[in-house]
């Protein structure tokens, strides 16, 4: 448990730093009447509010969200359909899903070793993306139901389109590696 | 805000109806994430206090507001483009631009390039897909962050 609480602290040295640096910044700047710093520090408590009272919530939600969710189950329709039954999976997969872009590249590796079609693999890209639930949770709640509505019908097409130009460009030999530094798992 | 209250305590009481342990894993996890994502989430509040100071409302809107048109929509592409802010951020920090005076389709085209697009992952990316394929899809979702900017500012009045 220590330890984990000393990895944590590690990996965000940079933000701590910045913290105790802008703690410092806030103390001077009220103490001196400094009218720049106290502006500052205003605009950040004014956001600060706003936003910290919603962000637990949400991860309360998310958290319920993965335990209950069974991803096994989707992956293993994967790569079996290709035709719109094989979208809907690929879609709906990644949209149980979280993590940054990147996160969807060694997915992408697997779709390909099991058989998903390059459009399929290109499509699962743009929904993960762009519609994981998780985010458009987020995304309700900081800009509305008309915003993410609006975002997500637009994008649907997008991606689907890109993923059919990107099949009709690459499609034939179009091969997915592996680097090396992902090789041991 | 009162709905997403009340839809999580209404998702947390059916949760521990069915399952128990469960329950208390996935609010574990969440709080995990959540302590996780603190310290970044505060240094960008920092740092978006400061460019509100200096930046005054009045060239934010004109640099990127709706008069600003296309090169708002530019500015939005390049900056989504080339960071790297985790949704959970990206949202938030949206919330506060739209705030200050910015409209939503230049929103989409942020946050649509930040999740599509990644200037900075194109190496990885590349090791992947190769470097051929994955310029293309860098560029096509660059195009289609556009063209999502453009539907919405057209649609967002009407609807």
């Amino acid at each position: 448990m220590e330890n984990n609480m000393k990895k944590c602290l590690f990996k965000h040295r940079w933000d701590l730093i910045i913290i105790g640096v802008f703690a410092v910044f806030i103390i001077i700047s009220f103490a001196a009447g400094f009218d720049f710093g106290i502006r500052t520090v205003n605009n950040f408590i004014d956001s600060f509010i706003e936003m910290i009272v919603l962000i637990p919530l949400m991860f309360i939600l998310i958290g319920l969200f993965d335990v209950w969710v069974p991803k096994e189950i989707v992956e293993k329709h994967i790569g079996k359909d290709s035709g719109i039954k094989g979208i809907l999976w690929v879609v709906l997969l990644s949209m149980l899903q979280a993590g940054p872009l990147y996160g969807a590249f060694p997915v992408a590796y697997i779709l390909w070793k099991k058989g998903a079609s390059v459009r399929n693999i290109f499509i699962y890209i743009g929904a993960f993306s762009t519609l994981k639930i998780p985010m458009l949770s987020f995304e309700i709640g900081y800009l509305g139901l008309k915003f993410s509505l609006m975002r997500t019908l637009f994008t649907l097409p997008v991606f689907i389109l890109i993923a059919v130009l990107m099949e009709k460009i690459f499609g034939k030999n179009f091969e997915i590696k592996q680097p090396d530094s992902d090789k041991k798992d | 805000m009162w709905g997403l209250l009340i839809g999580t305590t209404g998702a947390v009481i059916v949760s521990l109806i069915f399952n128990r342990e469960k329950t208390w894993k996935g609010i574990k996890s969440g709080a995990r994430m959540f302590i996780n994502l603190l310290p970044p989430f505060i240094t960008v509040l920092i740092l978006v206090a400061f460019v509100l100071t200096l930046l005054p409302k009045e060239i934010l809107i004109q640099l990127m507001g709706e008069e600003a048109g296309l090169t708002g929509f530019a500015i939005a592409a390049v900056l989504g483009s080339i960071s790297l802010i985790p949704g959970f951020i990206a949202y938030p920090l949206s919330a506060i631009l739209i705030k200050n005076g910015l409209g939503y389709p230049v929103i989409a085209v942020f946050i649509t390039t930040l999740m599509m697009v990644g200037i900075v992952t194109l190496p990885l990316e590349s090791k992947y897909f190769g470097w051929k394929a994955a310029v293309t899809r860098n560029l096509f979702s660059l195009t289609g962050a556009l063209i999502i900017g453009v539907a919405i500012a057209l649609l967002w009045k009407i609807i």
